[in-house]
């Protein structure tokens, strides 16, 4: 096992638009990244290239020391030893859930022996050890995902990738297989590459984050960084939740600003020649009452555990904020910003 | 379903105008003298459709079959009624299998030789393929040329046929991913009334009435006596099955020659079709365009050029391949590869490419996939082309027409030269035989269909 490496890697179908546009990356060995971003930016591409069902246009594709792939050469999928959940499951329609699960196995040989105790030992680990007998077409969305699932289990893949492998999951199914991917991680060592639309579940789940937008790689780096210290107005409005207000700030300020400075910068005209900076203002670190700047709320809304509310500031920008009571559309309050981050 | 087109034309003949014993029997028949309606453009056409009714069903079959319930539940979900969930979501669906059902049918139809020579010869009305058969039959000087022209007319008219077709499909990519939902079914509801009445006629007139005519006219002892208690006679069968001996070698020949394109041809199309819907690099572009080629070439023009060929002794190993049944067997190779082929490359082209992917990602090699993946998954398409190729090949007539000697002889070619000779109650016997032998191997292959995978005996769901 190694370190996965992209290289500037582009894709081009010939379509006038490139699906994936210089994307390097990383991937630390035994990391577990995931790929964020709206549909259709590309995140299934990279994970083709990966594992070598497309071949980049462009740029080149390490696994440690070894290349991969780039524009000349690609090495065949099945010489990568690397092991994917596919957003359809492929599960093969006319083998039982062991045969699926134990294809890798057979592919490589093993005896017959090794080959029954990792299937039982595979579809153990996803609890589907009864099931073993069944067709994939007699089984559940959820059972076909951990039989796909139990397919990377067998061998030891080093890279094992997953295209939104939740994606036609219920919720509750889909707690209960994260958990099984975090077990599954933990316990392989693989380095593991996720695809998903869904914030919540690459932050649940990951120990770094790709955001991807329009073919292009935005930013990379661990959950809390990502959430705390997004780079740029892109990022910064994909993830998580917040408001962006533009606000006159001195380049030479730190980037995290506390509301002392905010104070001072909400009332501020723009400087002269100069420009207006984005900055991130997370609901959490809106205090709303005391003593503050004066907002108008726009409207509220229950979410179980609190209210999100939208609110007003004097010169028009919109700002969020959560209140435990139930603030009522119009109501004038003033809010204190203990927290902001200059994207 | 899979009677051969000279048996068919052979059974409509018998079945209608002024000498049909069956009409006779039943005293229902055009006085004597009244022309034989069948014995026109309008008779060829109507046994054209006749014939072709089956391979267009069972393309269109194939292509309903891939419709999938869900799609259509959410049609209906979304407003649309059960008439135009049929025209928005079920035809689409449906559109690529009868494009190719057409298509079969309209190449089909222009290289056919059995109907035109049983109708068209008595009366003198010539279709290119039986122009061409007559040309050869009074051979002179000139004919290589006149024949080799009208092959060509024959091969353009075929190809332009598939152009439309290949226009018609292009880029619709109608795969249904993941493949593990249900079919779906169509309720006919209160229509059924309607349509099983109807069905039951179709059937009656394209089924059993053509083979009571024919069984009447292998019945009676000679040509134009009416069929009673008293005339019937066993001596047509007698002599078929136990006199001449030309009938038996002609059921071996027929019978090994389809055997053997039949298996030979299911190796090939397996490979062909991955390639014609997998690869998509030059070189395979190119095979998949040499592969269209014996495609749009009815077996006419393929007998012909085969002729041409090999009239002359090959060059290097100085044997001649013309007058043996080899000569039979490549060209039947080469004319049956369109048939074998079709299903094939639709259950290819269904297939969710990501079930090869996790394949390749498992570590299995192209001939790993082949055996483990892609074979048992297009299987039942695949025994689906071997029976069609070979119900097709054992009755053929087309081809063998012109390319068999004595000895060589198919069935089609002693059923059509007995028929042609006035040996009709003779021609009527063979064919009631070689429907009879039609029947027993799909009831043969009736009783082993449980062991076959699901949709493998194409008339079967
Ligand atoms: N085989 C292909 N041919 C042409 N365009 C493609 C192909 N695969 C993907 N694309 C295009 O590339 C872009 C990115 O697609 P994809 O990687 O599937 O996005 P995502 O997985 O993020 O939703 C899309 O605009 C898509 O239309
Ligand atoms: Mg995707």
């Amino acid at each position: 096992m190694a370190k996965l490496i992209l290289n500037n890697v582009s894709k081009d179908f010939g379509t006038g638009q490139p699906a994936v546009s210089r994307v390097s990356l990383d991937v630390r060995e035994g990391g577990f990244l995931a790929l964020l971003g709206p549909s259709g930016c590309g995140k299934t591409t990279v994970l083709r290239m990966i594992a070598g069902f497309e071949a980049p246009s462009d740029g080149a594709i390490f696994l440690g020391e070894r290349l991969l792939a780039d524009p000349a050469q690609s090495l065949p999928p099945e010489r990568r030893n690397m092991a994917m959940v596919f957003q359809s499951y492929a599960l093969w329609p006319h083998m039982s859930v062991a045969d699926n699960v134990g294809y890798p196995l057979k592919v490589r040989g093993v005896s017959k022996e090794v080959y029954r105790r990792r299937i039982v030992e595979a579809l153990d680990t996803v609890r589907l050890a009864d099931l073993a007998d069944r067709r994939p077409a007699d089984l559940s969305g959820g059972q076909r995902q951990r039989v796909a699932l139990a397919r990377c289990l067998v061998t030891q893949p080093d890279v094992v990738l997953l295209d939104e492998p939740l994606a036609n999951l219920d919720r509750h199914l889909r707690q209960e297989m994260e958990e099984t991917f975090r077990e599954f991680h933990i316990r392989s060592g693989a380095t593991m590459i996720y695809v998903t639309h869904d914030q919540s579940e690459a932050m649940a789940l990951a120990t770094d984050i790709a955001v991807m937008s329009r073919g292009e790689l935005l930013q990379v780096a661990p959950p809390q960084e990502i959430y705390a210290c997004p780079e740029g107005r892109l990022v910064g409005s994909l993830i998580g939740r917040g408001a962006i207000l533009s606000l006159a700030v001195p380049a030479a300020m730190l980037r995290k600003l506390d509301w002392g400075a905010i104070r001072a910068l909400l009332g501020a005209a723009a400087p002269d020649g100069g420009v207006l900076a984005d900055v991130l203002v997370r609901p959490e670190d809106v205090r709303l009452g005391g003593e503050g700047a004066a907002a108008r709320v726009r409207s509220s809304l229950y979410e179980g555990e609190r209210y999100s509310v939208t609110l007003d500031l004097a010169d028009g920008q919109i700002l969020r904020a959560f209140s435990r009571e139930r603030p009522m559309p119009g109501d004038t309050m003033s809010v204190t910003i203990t927290s902001a981050w200059r994207l | 379903m899979m009677i051969p087109p000279q048996v068919t034309a052979l059974a409509w003949v018998q079945m209608s105008g002024p000498s049909s014993p069956l009409l006779k029997a039943l005293h229902i028949a055009p006085p004597l003298g009244s022309p034989q309606p069948l014995y026109s453009v309008g008779g060829v056409a109507l046994l054209y459709g006749v014939q072709h009714a089956p391979l267009v069903y069972l393309a269109l079959r194939a292509g309903l079959m891939n419709v999938p319930r869900d799609g259509m539940e959410a049609a209906r979900l979304s407003g649309a009624s059960a008439l135009r969930t049929f025209r928005d979501i079920v035809l689409p669906l449906a559109l690529p299998g009868m494009i190719a059902g057409a298509a079969i049918a309209f190449v089909s139809c222009i290289g056919n030789f059995g109907i035109p020579a049983i109708l068209g010869i008595p009366a003198s009305i010539y279709t290119l393929s039986t122009l061409v058969f007559t040309k050869f039959a009074a051979f002179t000087d000139r004919t290589f040329g006149e024949v080799a022209l009208l092959s060509g007319v024959i091969a353009l008219i075929s190809v332009a046929g598939l152009a439309v077709q290949e226009r018609a499909l292009g880029g619709r990519d109608y795969r249904i991913l993941g493949q593990s939902g249900a079919a779906a079914c169509l309720p006919v509801g209160r229509w059924r009334f309607v349509f099983l009445p109807v069905l039951a006629i179709l059937l009656f007139f394209m089924l059993v009435a053509p083979f009571l005519a024919l069984l009447a006219g292998a019945l009676v002892p000679a040509y134009g006596v009416p069929l009673t208690v008293k005339t019937l006679s066993f001596h047509a069968f007698e002599e078929v099955l136990l006199r001449q001996a030309i009938t038996r070698t002609a059921f071996a020949n027929s019978l090994f020659l389809a055997a053997v394109t039949a298996i030979g041809l299911l190796v090939l199309s397996v490979l062909a079709g991955y390639m014609l819907t997998r690869r998509r690099d030059a070189a395979s572009r190119m095979v998949a365009s040499l592969i269209e080629i014996p495609y749009a070439l009815p077996g006419i023009v393929v007998a012909v050029a085969f002729i041409l060929v090999f009239a002359a002794p090959l060059p290097v190993f100085n044997v001649t391949l013309y007058g043996t049944i080899w000569i039979i067997l490549v060209a039947y190779f080469a004319s049956f590869f369109a048939v074998s082929l079709k299903p094939v490359v639709s259950a290819y082209r269904q297939l969710d490419p990501a079930l090869e992917e996790a394949a390749r990602l498992a570590g299995a090699g192209f001939f790993t996939r082949l055996k483990d993946i892609l074979v048992p998954l297009v299987a039942p398409a695949a025994g689906a082309s071997v029976i069609l190729v070979f119900l097709i090949a054992c009755n053929e007539l087309t081809v063998s027409a012109l390319l068999w000697s004595a000895g060589t002889q198919t069935l089609g070619v002693v059923i059509y030269n007995l028929d042609d000779s006035g040996g009709s109650d003779l021609a009527s016997a063979l064919s009631v035989l070689v429907v009879l032998m039609v029947v027993a191997m799909m009831l043969l292959l009736e009783a082993m269909a449980k062991h076959l995978p699901k949709g493998a005996v194409p008339w079967r769901s």
